[in-house]
C-alpha cells in the first residue's frame, strides 16, 4: 500500500508490522468487520419487525394466527441454536428452488429429491448458475440474514409479548372509555407503552445477538472468523512477501477484544437508554431516579 | 442390514467402538437415529463435566466479587467479563490456538489441543462466569434477616457460609441456574464447529446431523433428530433440577417457593 512496502524483505520491527497489517488480504479482513456491523444493523430492526407480527399474532382474536404466533415463538425454545443456523439456511435455499422451479418449470416429470440429491431445472436454480459472483455473495448474505432474524424474532417475539402483557390494565381501560376501538387502542396506547417494559429484555437480546455474529462463519460467509483462519495460519515465504509462524492466536485474541469493546460499548448505550426511557414512567427504574 | 445391527455398529461409533467407517450412501433413518444419538454421548459429558467443575468455582466468584478486597473483586469481575461479554464460539478458537501454540512450547499440554480435554476447560471456565453471575446476584438478595439471626446464634466464619449463606444463596439462584444448565448443554453442540477436530470422525451429536444433512442435501431428517433428542435432554435437565429445587426448598410453605420460569437463551 505505501511506497516503503515495495521489498518487504527488507524491513524489519515496526515497519514490517505497518506494511503487514495494510495488505490487501487485511483490508479483507477489515471490512468483514463492517460485514459484521452491517449484518447487525441489518438484523436488529427485521427480527423486531419478525418479533412484532409473532407478538401481535399471539395477542390476536382469530385463533389459528394465535396459534402460528405462539407456535412461532416457542418452536424456537429446546433446540440448541446453531442448530437452527445450519438448518435454515439449507432449508430456505432448498424451499426457494423448489418453489422456483414449480413456478418456471411445469412441465419437469423428473422428482426433485433423487436419492441423495436435491435436482430442480436450470432456471430454478437461486441464483443463476449463470449470475456474477457478487450475485452469490449477495443471496447468501441476505439468506444468513432471513435466518437471524427468524430465529431472533421468535425471541423478540416472546420480549414484545411481555412487554405487551405489562402495560397496565387500566391504561387500556381508559382508552377504551374514551371510545377508541381496539385499532386504535393498540396503535395509540399499547404500543408506545410497551417499549420501556420490553427495552430490558430487548438489550439482552441485542447482546445475543452481538455474541451470535460469528455464527456467519458456519453459513459459509467470509466473515471475520473465516479472515482470522485465514490470514493467521502460518505462511512460507513462497507463497507471500510477509512469511511468518502460526498466529491465529493473535488474530483471535484480537476478535475477543473487538468482541468485549462492542459489548461494554453496548452496555453504556442502552443503560443510557433506558435512563431516558423510565424518565418519569412508573416502572421502578423510573420511580427511583 | 437390521436395525439391530446397526445400533450394533453405530451406537457407541462416537467414542470409538463399533464399525470404523461411517455410512457413505443409502442412509437409513436407523442410522440416523444411531449416530446422532451415539454423538449425545459427547454432549452430555461435556455438559455434566463442565457444570459439575464449574458449580465450585462459580460459587468462589461470586464470593470473590462479593469480596472487600479490591483485588479479589476486581478480578471475579473481570473474569465474568470476559467470558460473558465475548462470544463462546470465538473462545473456543482463541483457546484451541492458545494450547496449540503451548502444546509446541511445553509438551506437556498437548491433550489440551484435543476436545475432550481443551473444550471441557473453555466450557469449564464459561459456566463459572455465567453462573457466577448467577450466584452473586443470588448473594446481593439474601434477606438480611437472615444473616443477623445467624449472628445472634453465634455463627461466624465458614460455619455461618455453610449453614445459611449458602443454602440461601442456592435456593434464590436455582431457577436461574437450571436456565444456565439447558443453556450450557446446548452450547455444548458449538465444540466440533470451532477449531477442535473431531479425530477419526468421533463427533459430538451436532456433527453427526451436520454430516447425514451434507451428504444427503436434507436437512428435513437429521436435524429434527437432533432437536427431538436435545428437548428429551432439557426435559431431563429440568427434572433433575426441578427434584434438586424441592430439596432446597423443602422448610418453606409450598405458596412462597419460587417457581422455575423456562427462559431459554440463544447463544453465548
Amino acid at each position: 500500500m505505501f511506497e516503503t512496502c515495495a521489498d518487504p524483505s527488507q524491513l524489519s520491527g515496526l515497519k514490517w508490522l505497518a506494511c503487514y497489517l495494510t495488505t490487501g488480504k487485511h483490508m479483507g479482513f477489515y471490512s468483514s468487520f463492517v460485514t459484521v456491523m452491517v449484518l447487525l444493523l441489518i438484523t436488529a430492526p427485521v427480527s423486531l419487525a419478525f418479533g412484532f407480527a409473532g407478538a401481535t399474532a399471539a395477542r390476536a382474536q382469530f385463533a389459528p394466527l394465535r396459534w402460528l404466533g405462539k407456535g412461532y415463538t416457542s418452536i424456537v425454545r429446546g433446540v440448541p441454536d446453531i442448530a437452527f443456523f445450519l438448518f435454515f439456511v439449507i432449508a430456505l435455499d432448498q424451499g426457494i428452488e423448489y418453489l422456483r422451479h414449480k413456478v418456471k418449470c411445469p412441465g419437469w416429470d423428473q422428482p426433485i429429491r433423487q436419492g441423495n440429491d436435491f435436482v430442480v431445472c436450470t432456471e430454478a436454480k437461486m441464483p443463476l448458475s449463470s449470475a456474477a459472483s457478487w450475485v452469490h455473495e449477495s443471496y447468501g448474505f441476505a439468506l444468513a440474514v432471513l435466518t437471524f432474524a427468524i430465529v431472533f424474532g421468535a425471541f423478540a417475539a416472546n420480549v414484545l409479548y411481555g412487554g405487551m402483557r405489562a402495560v397496565p390494565r387500566a391504561q387500556l381501560e381508559t382508552a377504551e372509555a374514551y371510545g377508541m376501538n381496539s385499532r386504535q387502542t393498540f396503535w395509540r396506547v399499547l404500543v408506545p407503552q410497551m417499549w420501556v417494559y420490553a427495552l430490558p429484555g430487548l438489550s439482552n437480546l441485542w447482546m445475543i445477538l452481538i455474541k451470535a455474529t460469528p455464527l456467519l462463519f458456519l453459513l459459509g460467509i467470509e466473515d471475520i472468523v473465516y479472515w482470522a483462519r485465514e490470514l493467521g495460519g502460518s505462511k512460507t515465504a513462497r507463497f507471500t512477501a510477509y512469511p511468518h509462524g502460526d498466529w491465529r492466536m493473535w488474530y483471535f485474541l484480537a476478535l475477543l477484544v473487538f468482541y468485549l469493546a462492542l459489548t461494554r460499548v453496548s452496555e453504556v448505550v442502552l443503560g443510557r437508554l433506558m435512563k431516558r426511557l423510565t424518565h418519569g414512567q412508573a416502572t421502578s427504574g423510573g420511580v427511583t431516579s | 442390514m437390521s436395525c439391530w445391527e446397526t445400533i450394533a455398529d453405530y451406537g457407541l461409533r462416537s467414542i470409538g467402538q463399533g464399525a470404523r467407517l461411517l455410512p457413505k450412501t443409502d442412509f437409513t433413518l436407523c442410522q440416523q437415529f444411531t449416530l446422532i444419538g451415539s454423538g449425545l454421548i459427547w454432549n452430555i459429558y461435556f455438559g455434566v463435566l463442565a457444570l459439575i467443575s464449574g458449580f465450585f468455582l462459580s460459587t468462589a466468584v461470586a464470593l470473590a466479587k462479593m469480596s472487600r478486597v479490591t483485588v479479589l473483586r476486581k478480578t471475579a469481575e473481570w473474569f465474568i467479563f470476559l467470558f460473558r461479554g465475548s462470544p463462546l464460539f470465538i473462545q473456543f478458537f482463541f483457546a484451541y490456538f492458545l494450547f496449540l501454540s503451548l502444546k509446541s512450547a511445553i509438551p506437556f499440554f498437548s491433550p489440551l489441543t484435543s476436545a475432550w480435554l481443551g473444550a471441557l476447560v473453555v466450557l469449564f471456565l464459561n459456566t463459572s462466569a455465567y453462573a457466577g453471575e448467577i450466584f452473586y446476584g443470588a448473594l446481593c438478595s439474601i434477606p438480611r434477616g437472615d444473616i443477623e439471626a445467624a449472628d445472634a446464634y453465634g455463627l461466624t466464619g465458614w460455619n455461618r457460609f455453610r449453614r445459611v449463606v449458602w443454602p440461601t444463596m442456592l435456593r434464590l439462584a436455582w431457577p436461574a441456574y437450571t436456565n444456565e444448565a439447558i443453556f450450557m448443554f446446548h452450547a455444548t453442540t458449538l465444540v466440533y464447529f470451532s477449531g477442535f477436530p473431531a479425530w477419526q470422525q468421533k463427533g459430538d451429536a451436532l456433527y453427526y446431523a451436520s454430516y447425514f444433512a451434507d451428504k444427503t442435501f436434507n436437512p428435513f431428517i437429521p436435524y429434527p433428530i437432533l432437536a427431538g433428542y436435545f428437548i428429551l435432554l432439557t426435559l431431563a435437565v429440568i427434572s433433575l433440577f426441578g427434584a434438586i429445587g424441592k430439596r432446597l426448598n423443602r422448610h418453606l410453605p409450598s405458596e412462597s417457593r419460587r417457581k422455575t420460569r423456562l427462559r431459554i437463551n440463544l447463544i453465548r
